[in-house]
């Protein structure tokens, strides 16, 4: 077992709005959408035609670079659409659920596994896609041996799920999820939990257990494995978020593919904040049915968090990966004088120049509004101030702005992912997207370095 | 509210995105984001984003000056009505103070935004924020009798070769509210040091003289101030700079709001005083002996330390670097007081002698990041 982690640069942002501990069934959902874009650095390459009738569990698409990694459907029904953007990218692939066929698999005996077979069925069942790596998050490749495979249970991002809850009725499926992936590497597991936690997770077997103490991003795997075990140059290091280690489990128990997704709905615009069973890629209406929302002012939907999620329209369909759905209320409006200091105190706000720490103990109202706008870099000192890990963020977006890759790798681009940034980009100053400078420095390294 | 703000909305439509007037959209716009916060919302990367922009830290830093200001304002009457013998109240003093510096600040300001206009218009993006805090700065650290077109050729030779050439706020390597007092130092040295520049109309009444204790003490005076005086700053000397209880207000302020780096601060006032009292053991002569105590409160060290010094963009960024840089700042600044009376005040120089440096500290310190990393990856390859 390792030594727990204590975490103590970064912020804790207490919105209103975070969802009740109830779990409700989400109501059906007429499309599921995959999309490839939820993968970051893949190249689609599509086996399906529109108005093709396919079973669950078929794939749908393949890596363009590597065919033995296929992300499949998760219902069976038709490919109504394949939604292209600009240069004829793919952005959604819509199927219409009907009640087909589910293709099943033959799992052998759980003694029999071993780590060639495991990525065998689990590229053939199109489970892989639950498997990220890192440098750069990431789709996992087949042939390497990772140093280890993270697991966060510990949330720490606004409004994030509580995994204990959870996951608290699956607890077999997750065991067998941990005793799959343990086939893939040399060493058990890492299982970060919170130093809080009771029961559940100190049960698991076959796992090098992590606790995680502190403020966001302390639930960052970054974080986590910069201060557990810091990647170094050449190591690949694997995540598997926890319901997907579920869906891992339930794969092997039944040989069937699995896609169900537990979504927290939260956020300030949300009526009834709670727990929606559902699967991956469905519709939005078909959880917000449920939780509802106001609607009576403009909303922002975003699948994940309020810092590293992506805004859908409400129309839209479930990311591949979050457990987390957030509403908000849009933030076009003005305020007068609002840059004194001091002002509009109920925004809040990391800066000492707002009384904002007074006023967060019901939770904060927030909307989507910039709150200024963007400047150059004048203020130092403040990322470094929410931004854990010892890498120099300041200086390693310079580099990437730059476009400077031996610099970038000297200051640590293969320690993080562009979601690591997400309080950088909420709390500076000059409202620098940070996010967005580190994902093309990432797409830079990427296609220069590999 | 909304009244106002459909007026503006109506006056910014020529300078809409395809109209005749978009060019010119960037001064409007500095007018309009002035009176509203815009409404803009977030569309890449977080969604939320903190209250705090560059238009409050920047006020923050204006507000923190006021104190200072306020009692630049007094003392340049006090200083003249003290001499001229006259019987004068606090209000008069004031007046005289205000008579002088504020068309100083108007020239500084005028000359300033337009040229900072020009380039945003020029290079199409938005007006910094960052003049309104240099273009106070500048006038508060003259002598108060300087011309005011002297004053305007500083802010230009400031805005123009400090800043903009670099690239803009942000960008530029030199504080530029010292480059242009050094600026004025250098070009129209008669105006900026000696006896007739520090008390208001010096060099038009006789009687009105008054010399700086740094500049006495480099011609070899004796000092008749008490410490109380020099550290209230009822002496002569630049407009803002002379009172270090006033100074010391505003670095509390700077420090309570996150604003201003405590690192430097500290780390100048530890540099100076080890060095200062260095001196007083050798003690050769009266500048040596010269109490380090005294030290940190007469001249422009704690204005420049607490006000010039932390400005962000040519100070050190990193925390340790933050320190060294600090440091060095209040240990040149000494040196050059007292090794070098050609320059009874030190701490212009030594500011502007670190912002060269800064670079080089922090290249050191993120060095020391990038080989403790390359290290670990070398270690890790012995061990597989």
């Amino acid at each position: 077992m390792s030594a727990g982690i204590r975490i103590h640069r970064g912020a804790t942002i207490n919105l209103k709005g975070q969802s009740e501990k109830i779990l409700s069934d989400a109501s059906p959902s007429k499309t599921f959408a995959l999309k490839p874009d939820n993968f970051f650095g893949t190249l689609p390459r599509l086996m399906v035609k529109e108005g093709e009738k396919i079973a669950e569990g078929a794939p749908v698409f393949h890596v363009k670079k590597d065919p033995r990694i296929v992300f499949v459907s998760p219902v069976s029904g038709l490919v109504k659409e394949v939604r292209r953007g600009a240069k004829r990218k793919i952005l959604k692939i819509i199927i219409e659920k009907d009640e087909g066929e589910k293709l099943s698999h033959k799992i052998p005996a759980f003694k029999s596994l071993d780590k060639k077979s495991v990525t065998d069925i689990l590229l053939k069942t199109g489970a892989w896609p639950f498997i990220k790596q890192r440098p750069y998050g990431v789709m996992a490749d087949p042939d390497v041996i990772p140093k280890s495979i993270y697991i966060s249970t510990y949330a720490s991002a606004p409004l994030d799920v509580d995994f204990e809850f959870l996951l608290k009725n699956h607890k077999e499926d997750f065991q067998k999820g941990i005793d799959v992936l343990n086939f893939l590497v040399d060493d058990p597991v890492s299982l970060s939990v919170d130093a809080t936690f009771s029961g559940f997770f100190q049960n698991i077997k076959g796992v090098d257990l992590l606790t995680i103490k502190g403020p966001h991003p302390a639930g960052n795997v970054s974080v986590q494995i910069h201060k557990n075990n810091p990647l170094n140059m050449d190591e690949k290091v694997w995540e598997v978020r926890p319901e997907d280690v579920v869906n891992i489990g339930k794969l092997f128990s039944s040989g069937q593919f699995s896609a169900q997704r537990t979504v927290a709905v939260a956020g300030e615009s949300v009526l009834q904040p709670q727990y929606v069973k559902t699967t991956i890629g469905a519709q939005i209406s078909s959880i917000t049915d449920i939780s509802g929302f106001d609607n009576t002012q403009q909303n922002r939907f975003i699948n994940g968090d309020v810092l590293t999620g992506k805004a859908e329209a409400s129309d839209g369909h479930l990311d591949f990966y979050n457990n987390l759905f957030t509403i908000i209320p849009e933030g076009n409006h003005y305020r007068m004088f609002g840059w004194l200091p001091f002002m509009d105190n109920k925004i809040p706000s990391l800066s000492k120049t707002s009384l904002s720490w007074l006023m967060g103990n019901q939770g904060y109202s927030v909307d989507t509004n910039m709150n200024g706008e963007e400047r150059a870099f004048v203020v130092t000192g403040e990322m470094e101030k929410v931004f854990p890990m010892d890498i120099y963020p300041m200086q390693l977006l310079k580099a990437c702005m730059a476009g400077d890759i031996e610099k970038m790798e000297a200051l640590g681009i293969y320690e993080v992912i562009p979601e690591d940034f997400g309080l950088i980009d909420y709390a500076n100053t000059s409202k620098i997207e940070a996010q967005e400078i580190i994902r093309e420095g990432i797409e830079l390294m990427i296609k220069e370095v590999g | 509210m909304s009244f106002l703000r459909r007026k503006l909305d109506e006056l910014k439509r020529p300078f809409a995105k395809g109209q005749k007037w978009e060019k010119y959209a960037p001064a409007i716009n500095a007018f309009d984001t002035f009176l509203f916060v815009p409404n803009h919302t977030t569309h890449t990367g977080a969604h939320i984003r903190d209250a705090v922009d560059l238009k409050r830290t920047m006020v923050t830093v204006i507000i923190a000056l006021m104190p200072a200001l306020i009692y630049g304002i007094y003392n340049t009457g006090y200083q003249y009505y003290t001499q001229t013998g006259e019987a004068f109240t606090f209000l008069d003093a004031f007046i005289h103070g205000s008579w002088k510096i504020v068309p100083m600040i108007i020239v500084s300001y005028v000359v300033g935004l337009t040229i900072e206009f020009i380039f945003a218009v020029y290079r199409g993006h938005e007006v910094n924020e960052g003049y309104l805090v240099t273009g106070l700065l500048i006038p508060m650290i003259m002598p108060v009798d300087i011309p005011l077109w002297m004053v305007a050729i500083s802010v230009a030779f400031a805005v123009l070769i400090a800043k903009e050439a670099f690239g803009g706020t942000g960008m530029n390597i030199l504080n530029p509210a010292l480059t242009a007092r050094a600026f004025a130092f250098f070009a129209y040295p008669t105006y900026m040091s000696g006896n007739k520049v520090w008390v208001s109309e010096a060099s038009t009444i006789d009687g009105v003289s008054g010399e700086t204790i740094l500049g006495t003490l480099a011609a070899g005076g004796n000092v008749n101030y008490s410490f109380f005086e020099m550290f209230q700053g009822s002496i002569p000397g630049s407009i803002a700079e002379t009172s270090a209880l006033f100074v010391v207000i505003g670095a509390l302020i700077l420090i309570a709001t996150g604003v201003g780096s405590w690192r430097i601060m500290i780390g100048s006032v530890l540099g100076a005083a080890f060095v200062g009292f260095l001196f007083n053991l050798w003690g050769a002569n009266a500048l040596m002996s010269f109490s380090w105590v005294n030290h940190l409160v007469v001249g422009g060290f704690a204005f420049g330390v607490v006000f010039m010094a932390t400005d962000p963009v040519s100070a050190a960024q990193t925390n340790k670097g933050k320190w060294v840089y600090g440091i060095l700042v209040g240990v040149f600044c000494i040196l050059i007081r007292v090794f070098n009376p050609a320059y009874p005040e030190g701490v212009m120089l030594a500011i502007l002698l670190m912002n060269v440096f800064a670079p080089t500290i922090d290249h050191y310190v993120v060095q020391g990041n990038i080989s403790k990393r390359k290290k670990r990856w070398a270690n890790a390859l012995k061990t597989t």
